[in-house]
């Protein structure tokens, strides 16, 4: 088995090669219920288990404000390893801002946000976030590879291991056979998936995914999710945000936003019960009317 | 109708735009005074050394509204037109013709003192076939033009403002495609990207620099009396000081358009008072400006070294001014970078 995983607190042997890892679990609302199978090759039958909580990522009272205009106020947030955790509201929401703080590049004017039981912002936290902005930030002049060689770099990547990382994470979002080619000649959706293959490069254990899937067609996106997921099960926590309603059953938990405010979280189905509404989209619209 | 919408539109874009507004009326007026100052100045008035018995001739070049100063030796009189405290030496004998010594670096120095003794020893002998002094120039010769006199500063201009204008647009870019906050999203330290920047644009302006000096010396036939190599230090300083000034004030455009205003701010100015004028026509208060300017130190060392073929001693100053200010808007960048990531 390969890459990051959720701290295994202890293995059960059952046969030679199949096994049991009791881990942290996703969310501590959903106790230790969430037993999920997975075979990662022929012979072997891995098992997760969850139990205790502990939060990669969290927001405690967390507000912030820019030039006396209130942008977010008293977030509350907890991340669990290894869970896909979603951000949704509308447009001017504060979303981005959000994920920014979380993200360590800004600071609350309030409250705090730690990573990994670290208080944010921290400079040598930021190389345990990959982090895709809601605006492509490439640059158009270059080569897709060149993009990618210049922020492996920046993550301390060389050699081999970058030559090898930047093929991975390309052929992870099928932009192999377009590493030559100039950024400008690029798709709205190619941008995107480069983006996304440039946050995965130093294969950081927490993900933040601003809209990651604004035009993207829905094979890719459908792909792109299946990633995703794939990521999870492999340990890395993702923390996204959207505004496609659709999407957001795919996340393990979400939090919806409106006005700088948390209007409500749980996992969609919890959301969906509470609300007795048929869509998230309706249960979004209830959460905003008892808000007000 | 729609012309209507489109106008009231456009006027409604200026009030939102109030920098672009000032610009439009202020930033003419700026630049139309410092022509007249420059253009309609006071005549220049040189200044001429004397040495040798020559009493009468100093008293006809004051009447001639000349600075006249007497030195008892010769070599006084040298060591101040090399310290450019003169324009030139005028060294009478008793029966024949004065001999004329030019400092020669500029040329309305130069047309200034000559027209002066001119009339000055017509008037001492009227009538009489004066007899034709003899001139010598310290640096330069006669056929020095303005372009030799200028070919310094203008070197040092064109590096300076297409430096400050690609550098700043590119950091503007940098912000406004949002790859800043990409970076900043990284490990990477806030001294890490204004170096970077740094070394990057530098490398690029050696070659810029060395094109530039490489092309006006050998293909334009600028004068060139000095080392290639200090020409080159002062113009990388130069172009290392534009750079941080213009990735510094890129913080306060919003736009490429917004960047572009910033010529007629910071560029022409310092044009102005670099020395493409003889700044001592300048009123005082205005020739003190240029003590802020990175160009005047750039385009004095350059000066120095191309039509003067002066070393080290000579530009020490102007290198140590110019390292001071690429240091200054360096630190001031790293911390004007806090704007986007506190850490």
């Amino acid at each position: 088995m390969t890459g990051v995983f959720t701290p295994v607190f202890f293995v059960l042997l059952l046969e030679e090669n199949s096994a049991i890892y009791f881990s942290r679990p996703r969310a501590y609302n959903e106790l230790i219920i969430e037993v999920s199978n997975h075979s990662f090759s022929k012979n072997k039958d891995v098992i997760f288990v969850q139990t205790s909580a502990s939060p990669v990522l969290s927001a405690s009272q967390v507000s912030r404000s820019f030039a006396g205009k209130t942008i977010l106020s008293d977030i509350n947030l907890e991340i669990m390893p290894a869970e896909t955790f979603g951000l949704l509201g509308p447009s001017g929401s504060g979303k981005t801002t959000l994920v920014k703080m979380l993200a360590g590049i800004d600071a609350p004017s309030s409250g705090e946000v730690k990573l990994l039981g670290t208080r944010l912002p921290k400079l040598s936290m930021l190389k345990e976030i990959g982090y895709m902005a809601q605006a492509d930030a490439l640059y158009n002049e270059l080569t897709a590879r060149e993009n990618m060689e210049f922020f492996a770099a920046l993550y301390g990547l060389s050699g081999k291991r970058r030559t090898q990382r930047i093929l991975e994470t390309a052929q992870l979002v099928n932009l192999e056979e377009h590493l030559g080619k100039r950024v400008q000649q690029y798709s709205g959706g190619m941008k995107r998936r480069l983006s996304l293959a440039i946050a995965l490069l130093h294969e950081p254990p927490i993900l933040l995914l601003d809209e990651p899937t604004v035009g993207i067609d829905p094979l890719l996106r459908q792909s792109i999710w299946a990633e995703l997921k794939a990521l999870n099960e492999r340990g890395t926590t993702v923390v996204l945000t959207t505004h496609v309603m659709d999407e957001v059953e795919k996340c393990d938990r979400l939090a919806m936003i409106r006005s700088g405010h948390i209007i409500a979280e749980g996992t969609p189905a919890g959301l969906l019960r509470t609300t007795g509404a048929a869509t998230i989209e309706e249960a979004f619209i209830q959460f905003g009317g008892e808000a007000k | 109708m729609r012309t209507w919408a489109i106008m009231l539109r456009i006027l409604r874009q200026f009030r939102r735009d109030k920098r672009t507004v000032a610009l439009m009326f202020i930033a003419p007026l700026l630049v139309l005074t410092l022509m007249n100052l420059v253009f309609n100045g006071k005549d220049y008035v040189p200044r001429i050394g004397i040495t040798g018995n020559s009493t009468a001739l100093a008293a006809m070049l004051e009447k001639q509204d000349a600075k006249v100063i007497v030195y008892d030796s010769s070599d006084q009189a040298e060591k101040a037109l090399q310290g450019q405290e003169i324009d030139a030496v005028v060294s009478a004998g008793n029966h024949k013709a004065p001999a004329i010594r030019l400092e020669g670096s500029d040329p309305t120095a130069n047309r200034s003192v000559m027209e002066l003794m001119q009339s000055a020893l017509s008037g001492q002998n009227p009538g009489a076939d004066a007899a034709k002094p003899e001139i010598t120039y310290l640096h330069g010769s006669g056929d020095m033009s303005t372009i030799d006199h200028l070919g310094p500063v203008l070197i040092g201009f064109f590096i300076f403002f297409f430096v400050f204008l690609i550098a700043g647009v590119a950091f503007l870019r940098e912000r406004t495609t949002g790859t800043l906050e990409r970076l900043l999203a990284s490990p990477v330290r806030r001294s890490e990207i204004v170096l970077g920047y740094v070394g990057g644009f530098g490398l690029f302006t050696i070659a810029q620099a060395l094109l530039i000096t490489w092309y006006s010396i050998k293909v334009l036939g600028i004068v060139m009396a000095g080392s290639f190599g200090y020409v080159l230090l002062l113009t990388l300083l130069l172009s290392l000081t534009a750079l941080t000034l213009g990735t510094l004030l890129s913080a306060y455009a919003n736009n490429e358009l917004q960047m572009i205003q910033f010529i007629p701010l910071i560029i022409v100015p310092q044009l102005f008072l670099s020395g493409l004028f003889n700044l001592d026509t300048l009123p005082d208060w205005l020739a003190a400006c240029r003590v802020v300017m990175p160009m005047y130190y750039g385009a004095q060392g350059l000066s120095d070294v191309m039509i003067r073929g002066q070393g080290w001693s000579a530009i020490a100053q102007s290198v140590y001014v110019l390292l001071g200010f690429c240091l200054l808007f360096t630190v001031l960048n790293i911390l004007a970078l806090r704007k986007h990531r506190k850490i």
